[in-house]
């Protein structure tokens, strides 16, 4: 699987997605630089987090803008999976590969910690390594992460399963203790109507291998392994 | 009208009246006309002041700090550069800095920490290390004081907004209530970077004619006179102070931090340092200084971000993001390629010259022509009177009431704001971030990764305030200890430290003399466990109308896991395992958080630090660690024996039934005495013999504490306290504290 990872000026977790692929890819990825508008050619596309442009204006706002982007976007609309980690997830709600927006957490207040999600499907690319309802726990660190969309909008998620993870408790429960960001329906992931752009606030790369205390995380970049070879 | 303005008003003429106002004394003017040969210009004084200011010339501290041990096998640099730097063998070297910004932080606590952090991060990577870590070490008043809530908000939403978008992890850190920081809050921040050993950078400029070159955010009227404010007590005029302080752009740091990796991995730079205290100034006439060279300043060319500012303003301007390189020449183009592509400021401002002076040209004037020896050498050195601190009576245990129930004090002492959970504040610092935090905060020490090995950097913030307000002698001998053993709890060597000494006014002879003997105290542990002094820096003034804070020699260690698979954790892990404590015991109560929270008064000396059983101890459980011997390791510091078996049943989520205390000391003496060089080790009964003649090969007591198990703690005739209850009084008091209306 060949992979490209876009920096934008403020990219933080670029190293740490690098990482985590070329661990489960064996090659490291492509480090593709936001002024750029060629990616070479890719089987996956990572959007890292960080705080792209400075999270200046609103997160994700001026990124998805950039020289980049446009090809991005050209590349998912012709069917390149895309996956969009925290900062990313936010980039890819302002480019709109996806619906909805992350607002400010409900408590105003950036929250680092570990999470505890639901899969809500493992028929994705993504998530195939992955049993449905299985409870995994990946780390969170985001200022503005509540996911908001309009009821319309819920709807149609739900309806056409394209949610990908729920904030839950321990026994896969969702609930509003479980929820750390006052996320609709405690949504921490989506998916786009074709299922190849995944966004999401939680990072699976930090999480990827048991030094770091877990290795929940690895199987979404296995899943993609095995699907895109 | 602040000092710039009124500087500038006074059209040219320095009168008595504008020297003071530059913190300095009538003599030291004097002493600055005779270096200079003749009066000043303004923007001259402007210089002057700031390079002599206590921040930058550290003219009442230096003959003290000598006195510390700075040398070993492993040091690569010690004091006297932006940071200082240690070897990690293979090839690689940590490079790692504390430093204050407490004055700044207590007028504007958001944009204070933040530019604090902003500031230690630079010193970092100006030497070529990317930061891997950061940390803080936190001082609030009372929390009953009105101004507590909103400087802790602040002070933490700055440091997380800062460390969060540079994408450095905050590992860790402390954080102390007390009322004598009612008015004069701490905020010390602390890097830890990586880089190659072969591939350090330093400051000293060198050679003649090599272009001087500006990089970073644009220069504007923000955080002027910072250092020299930094040198003075407060009052209740001081909020005026707020346009003082600078304002943080962490985007632009992580840009300029980019920018500056990225071109040190080419032959272009011949020296550099940030732009941080006293700006433009001190980092240039530092780095000509250093080298033996001159250096010329063109200040039309300096980037700015506002119209019409004047040499006197540019020159002391603290604006942030900023750093001054010295090129080899030829290289600037590719080094603006660069500086460009992160879309930041580059311009050649200057050269370096032969004739050791520092001539600033401005509108094709000179407005500053002054000898580098003078500003940098000709400083005042004081030897400031000093009086030894009154030694406190040793409290016997018989002398301190004894608890109704031992396990009720535990729960009080568990929640109540000195041991209560920090959550509340790591939760808003990134941690994670970098994807090799391998010891998250919580711990005695925090680990990150060496990236790419197996190796591990355990790092660890201590000092206890209340010693040293007892006795800064052993209180500051304690802070190098506890560092020293909170790094050995986790299995690792430890290196060296860096220092924030805070202190009060050094004018006043008891203060001066809390300086002297805590600096005594350093020396002999710091020599003692071969733990030297790499880099640092002295807060002195931190007064507000007279009140000094305790003096606060806050120790900042790191060391070396060689295998992070051999890494120890506080938390218990399996039921069966035997609970042990290594030390001796005395049941010492002076001074405890026990007398403090249950008695609500202190009073007595603190516990005596024994360097040997330091060193014996420490040793010992470093190699038990390593052999792999131990489930769990604590140091027994704050709160005692029982609140370090509580906190390790807390972090596993395990109970233990605990044995009677042996005596002869009564029971809350062996509970809630803070005897220092003491663990607590778990390990497979298995193991429990081959540790017993370890013990006593190192000559090092030990004692069979009691067994791991159960969902509470345990103890002969008490009710057990179940963990759900010691956890919610744990983790209950800071997020209500803060959450109150």
């Amino acid at each position: 699987m060949k992979a490209s990872v876009i920096v934008f000026p403020g990219s933080n977790c670029d190293r740490d997605a690098a990482v985590a692929l070329e661990a489960a890819t064996g090659q490291a990825p492509a480090m593709v630089w936001h002024g750029d508008s060629e990616i070479p050619a890719s089987d996956l596309i990572v959007l890292p987090g960080g705080f792209s442009y400075g999270d200046y204006l609103r997160s994700g706002a001026m990124a998805a803008h950039s020289p980049v982007m446009r090809e991005v976007v050209a590349r998912a609309r012709a069917g390149t999976p895309v996956l969009g980690i925290c900062n990313g997830f936010q980039v890819l709600t302002e480019a709109g590969l996806l619906p909805g927006v992350l607002m400010r957490n409900a408590t105003l207040k950036f929250v680092g910690r570990d999470v505890l999600l639901r899969v809500e499907r493992s028929d994705s690319i993504f998530t195939r390594r992955y049993v449905r309802g299985e409870v995994v726990r990946f780390p969170i660190a985001h200022k503005d992460g509540s996911y908001f969309a309009d009821e319309a909008t819920l709807q149609r998620l739900e309806g056409e399963g394209l949610v990908a993870f729920r904030y839950c408790d321990e026994t896969g429960a969702i609930t509003d203790a479980a929820n750390p960001n006052g996320s609709r329906r405690n949504i921490a992931g989506i998916y786009n109507a074709t299922g190849t752009v995944l966004g999401l606030m939680p990072h699976p790369e930090r999480l990827a291998e048991s030094p770091l205390g877990g290795t929940d995380g690895a199987k979404m970049f296995l899943s993609l392994v095995e699907t895109l070879h | 009208m602040n000092i710039a303005a009124r500087a500038a008003a006074a059209t040219g003429s320095v009168t008595p009246e504008i020297v003071a106002e530059h913190g300095l004394s009538p003599d030291e003017y004097k002493l600055m006309v005779g270096a200079l040969g003749r009066e000043p210009s303004l923007t001259e004084l402007g210089i002057f002041s700031v390079m002599w200011s206590e921040h930058c010339s550290y003219k009442s501290s230096k003959v003290w700090l000598r006195k510390l041990p700075t040398e070993g096998p492993q040091v690569i640099q010690g004091p006297g550069e932006n940071a200082g730097v240690v070897d990690l063998g293979d090839g690689q070297a940590a490079v790692f800095k504390m430093e204050s910004h407490n004055h700044p932080s207590y007028i504007e606590p958001y944009q204070g920490a933040a530019t604090g952090v902003g500031g230690i991060m630079r010193d970092v990577f100006t030497m070529g290390a990317r930061p891997i870590a950061n940390m803080n070490a936190l001082r609030f008043g009372a929390p009953d004081h009105p101004k507590t809530r909103h400087l802790v908000a602040g002070v933490v939403s700055g440091i997380g907004d800062y460390g969060n978008c540079m994408g450095v992890p905050t590992v860790g850190g402390e954080t102390n209530f007390d009322p004598r920081y009612n008015d004069n809050i701490l905020v010390n921040a602390m890097c830890v970077g990586l880089a190659d050993a072969s591939r350090i950078f330093k400051s000293a400029a060198k050679g003649i004619g090599h272009p001087v070159v500006y990089v970073g955010s644009k220069t504007g009227r923000d955080g002027i006179h910072g250092a020299t404010m930094a040198s003075a007590e407060f009052d209740d005029a001081s909020a005026e102070k707020r346009p003082t302080v600078q304002v943080g752009d962490p985007f632009t740091e992580k840009l300029l931090l980019e920018a500056c990796l990225e071109l040190m991995a080419e032959d272009a730079i011949v020296a550099i340092q940030d732009m941080g205290a006293a700006g433009l100034t001190s980092s240039s006439v530092e780095m000509a200084d250093k080298g033996g060279v001159g250096i010329e300043l063109e200040l039309d060319r300096v980037p700015t971000r506002e119209e019409g500012m004047t040499a006197y303003e540019m020159m002391l301007s603290e604006s942030q993001e900023r750093m001054l390189m010295i090129l080899k020449p030829g290289s600037e183009k590719s080094a603006e390629r660069v500086f460009r592509k992160w879309e930041l400021d580059f311009s050649v401002i200057g050269y370096t010259t032969g004739t050791g002076r520092i001539v600033v040209r401005h509108r094709g004037a000179v407005e500053a022509d002054i000898p580098l020896a003078a500003l940098a050498h000709a400083a005042p050195v004081y030897e400031r009177p000093w009086s030894k601190p009154e030694p406190q009576p040793l409290v016997t245990p018989e002398q301190v009431p004894a608890p109704d129930s031992q396990l009720g004090a535990l729960e009080r002492l568990i929640g109540s704001p000195h041991l209560s959970s920090r959550r509340w504040i790591w939760e808003q610092y990134d941690h994670m971030v970098m994807a090799d935090t391998v010891q998250r905060p919580g711990g005695d020490a925090a680990v990150v990764r060496v990236h790419g090995t197996g190796k591990g950097l355990a790092i660890s913030c201590d000092v206890t305030p209340r010693y040293c307000a007892a006795d800064p002698y052993q209180g500051a001998k304690q802070a190098v200890a506890e560092c020293w053993r909170n790094l050995s709890a986790v299995g690792a060597d430890p290196l060296a430290i860096t220092d924030c000494m805070n202190f009060g006014n050094p004018e006043r002879p008891e203060i001066m003399g809390e300086f002297a003997s805590a600096v005594e105290g350093m020396a002999e542990a710091c020599t003692a466990l071969s733990f030297p002094v790499v880099s640092g820096n002295v807060s002195l003034y931190n007064e507000t109308n007279g009140a000094a804070i305790p003096p606060t020699p806050a120790i900042g260690g790191i060391g070396l896991i060689p295998d992070i698979a051999m890494m120890a954790t506080i938390a218990l892990k399996r039921p069966g395992d035997v609970l042990m404590l290594l030390g001796e015991e005395s049941g010492h109560l002076g001074q405890s958080l026990y007398m403090q929270v249950m008695l609500n008064r202190s009073w007595g000396a603190p516990p005596p630090v024994d360097l040997d059983a330091e060193r014996r101890t420490g040793d010992l459980v470093r190699g038990l660690v390593r052999s792999g011997s131990l489930s769990a390791v604590h140091d027994v510091s704050d709160g005692g024996l029982l609140v370090a078996i509580a906190e390790m049943a807390l972090a596993g989520g395990h109970g233990v039934a605990l044995d009677a205390p042996p005596g002869p000391q009564p029971d809350h003496a062996i509970w809630f005495g803070e005897d220092q060089a003491r663990y607590v080790i778990a390990a497979s009964p298995d193991e429990a013999d081959a540790i017993h003649k370890a013990a006593a090969a190192a000559k090092v007591p030990l004692r069979l504490l009691g067994k791991v198990g159960g969902g509470a703690i345990k103890l002969e005739g008490e009710p057990p306290l179940p963990l759900s209850t010691l956890t919610a009084a744990h983790e209950d008091w800071l997020p209500r504290f803060m959450a109150r209306g």
